[in-house]
């Protein structure tokens, strides 16, 4: 966004739609002044996802020449779909983090979704899945409002309520599930929240809805730009962000319709899962990008103090932010439950919130508040999910993997902090 | 409660902001003894005091986040009653605060709307909050700013004063207090700053300026008003003044110069 080819102006001529030009962008118009200005950014610190794609090509050169069935389409599709319960979480958990506050408590309160559905359509219960699913996510997020209060209207710090709500929903899962407890889920399409697929057709018909709304949604809001004469992005970049997204879509689709299964056991097709994620990441972006809400999450994670003397109401935004980390983090447990198709009281929220945690930190979230996006814990769902599943295919112990996602995480943080400084001291 | 109307310079100009006898006091501790100021319109007064002299439990008071214990508040001839903030905003007051209330992450444009964005169709109007940012910036001649999609975390100083002071005339504010609006900034910056500040006069608003520094207000102050331990001891046109009797009345309440009595005495034409 700062614009490296700007004119340095002398005195600027009275006020008026002359004036208005000098205060503008003079956008670069070429391929190879975008690339100048890209890399100017980089070198400014603003790196964006750049750092995780980068990471995540590496991982994949790496496990491929080990292993060629790495990038095989049957493995990367199960590799988004062991990742999806990690990017949903994550993205509840974004709200927090862009708050400055943490939340540790979101793998239990997902446990305790994925636990209320299962009791909802378990044999004997017998609710119909959305009232199961709806009822699920209500509680998630009346938990994650509770929290929210207690953090807010008390001024207790969150992680410790947190902690506490991750000690504490454990023991209330576990009580609704009965000591030792797996409770099967007999509903189908619970089941096939995560284990369905799309017919091929369908896949693609989702696909080009998709690039058709983002594609006239990106040309209208440019084309909108460039008639009220603001700095706009040139003609060509828009059309190569949808070229870009279209190719993204056409390729997902085309991987998700390779027969991955046996040859008994044909399977393709694009898991459900997979739109489920998308369209949380749609609406949260949305969300958080283009409200009054997401703008007030942002200003409170940049400067609480100058949040509040604009008049915002900071207990209501933060409550509000927690009760989405609840809601969504919901959505994750329901579609943890759906993949094994049972809850059991081995779920181990501990473990899954700390990936959480690390999906979204690795992806580009600032710990510190104010920097973060929805995006991030999928794509560091993404590397997570990669390192784990390249791993096994590499037949490397749990003591590998584990050793190298902590790396991989103390990279991101440290990627984090230096852009951080960078950042202060560039003025 | 002396001869406030009878003060030479301060020309026919009905003051738009009008205190008398403000009294504050903490606890033992009276921060305020009964100031009278007045603060013309298109003028800027320069407040200056002490550390502890009451500048910022004055500026207070006004921006609503202190109630005076006593006295009278006038703003455009009405007597008016400034319990919050949000009233003194309502009334066109603005404060620039020292450290500015600028969030880092966020761009120009969305620190100047911070907590007053535009929205059309529930969502907000990026490009309506853009054009009129850049307007605003435009009008106060602020250029050094490149971009008003930069986020603030990447301005210099003086462009983050420059952003602050536009983010306070954006809304049809008639009065503008800028705490120590120099305080921390290099010669050019403070340069800068310092034409924005006149610029702001020059527009019409009614702008008063604390600041420890006498060059930077000897540089645009219209009028002078010396804040002394809680009390108004010299007020009047800055010509009127001269550096040494400024100082003489901050740190004594007298000046040699004047050599009237320590009371509110406007400082006379030499």
């Amino acid at each position: 966004m700062t614009d490296q080819n700007a004119r340095p102006d002398g005195d600027a001529p009275e006020a008026g739609s002359d004036a208005l030009e000098n205060v503008q962008v003079s956008s670069p118009r070429t391929p190879g002044g975008l690339l100048r200005q890209w890399w100017s950014q980089i070198v400014a610190g603003e790196s964006g996802v750049l750092p995780v794609v980068l990471g995540a090509i590496a991982i994949g050169i790496i496990f491929q020449t080990q292993n060629a069935r790495f990038l095989s389409a049957g493995n990367l599709v199960n590799l988004l779909v062991q990742g999806s319960v990690f990017m949903l979480i994550g993205m509840g958990e974004v709200f927090v983090l862009l708050l400055g506050e943490i939340d540790l408590s979101l793998g239990f309160v997902a446990g305790i979704g994925g636990t209320v559905v299962t009791e909802l359509v378990r044999s004997g219960t017998n609710w119909p899945w959305w009232a199961a699913i709806v009822t699920a996510l209500a509680v998630t997020t009346a938990i994650g409002a509770l929290q929210g209060t207690l953090i807010t209207r008390l001024r207790l710090p969150s992680f410790v309520v947190t902690l506490a709500g991750l000690l504490g929903w454990q023991g209330v899962m576990i009580q609704l599930l009965g000591v030792g407890g797996t409770i099967p889920i007999p509903n189908n399409t619970i089941n096939n929240l995560v284990n369905g697929t799309l017919s091929d057709l369908t896949g693609w018909i989702l696909a080009a809805g998709v690039v058709l709304v983002f594609g006239i949604a990106t040309a209208m809001r440019d084309g909108q730009r460039r008639k009220s004469g603001l700095a706009a992005p040139p003609r060509f970049l828009t059309v190569a962000k949808v070229v870009v997204v279209a190719a993204a879509a056409a390729g997902l689709v085309a991987l998700s319709n390779v027969d991955r299964g046996v040859r008994a056991f044909p399977i393709s097709g694009m898991p459900w899962v997979i739109p489920i994620v998308l369209g949380v990441l749609v609406v949260w972006s949305l969300l958080l990008g283009r409200t009054r809400f997401g703008r007030y999450v942002y200003a409170i994670g940049g400067n609480a103090e100058a949040a509040r003397r604009a008049g915002i109401n900071l207990a209501r935004v933060r409550t509000i932010a927690f009760s989405l980390a609840g809601l969504t983090a919901g959505i994750g447990g329901i579609m943890y439950a759906s993949r094994l198709r049972s809850m059991s009281t081995s779920f181990d929220g501990g473990t899954i919130v700390l990936y959480v945690v690390a999906t979204a930190v690795i992806g580009g979230t600032s710990l510190f508040g104010g920097r973060g996006h929805p995006l991030h814990p999928v794509l560091g769902g993404i590397i997570i999910a990669a390192i784990v599943n390249g791993m096994g295919l590499l037949g490397l112990s749990a003591a590998i993997q584990l050793i190298a996602t902590a790396l991989v995480l103390l990279a991101s943080i440290t990627v984090d902090v230096v852009v951080r400084r960078r950042g202060e001291t560039a003025h | 409660m002396t001869n406030e109307t009878a003060r030479p310079g301060s020309a026919a100009a009905e003051p738009l902001l009008r205190l008398r006898g403000i009294e504050k006091r903490f606890g033992a501790v009276e921060a305020l003894k009964g100031v009278d100021l007045d603060v013309p319109p298109a003028q800027v007064t320069a407040l200056v005091g002490d550390n502890g002299a009451g500048k910022s439990v004055l500026v207070k008071c006004i921006a609503g986040i202190h109630e005076p214990d006593n006295g009278e508040i006038t703003f455009e001839g009405r007597r008016v009653h400034i319990h919050s903030p949000k009233d003194s905003a309502r009334l066109g007051i603005e404060v620039v605060y020292q450290d500015l209330a600028l969030c880092d992450n966020l761009d120009v444009v969305q620190n100047m709307f911070l907590g007053r964005e535009r929205l059309s169709n529930g969502l907000l109007d990026e490009d309506s909050m853009e054009r009129a940012a850049s307007q605003t910036l435009a009008d106060l001649s602020v250029t050094t700013v490149r971009s008003v999609r930069q986020v603030v975390q990447s301005l210099s100083g003086g462009q983050r004063q420059s952003v602050a002071v536009a983010k306070a005339v954006m809304w049809n504010s008639k009065l503008v207090i800028l705490d120590e609006p120099t305080a921390a900034l290099g010669v050019a910056q403070t340069h800068q700053v310092l034409q924005l500040v006149t610029r702001l006069a020059e527009r019409g608003l009614a702008v008063i300026m604390i600041s420890h520094n006498l060059n930077d207000v000897f540089k645009v102050a219209d009028r002078i008003a010396v804040l002394r331990l809680g009390q108004m001891v010299g007020e009047g046109p800055a010509s009127g003044f001269d550096s040494q009797s400024v100082v003489e009345l901050m740190t004594t309440g007298r000046s040699s110069r004047n050599g009237d009595a320590p009371t509110r005495s406007p400082g006379q034409a030499p």
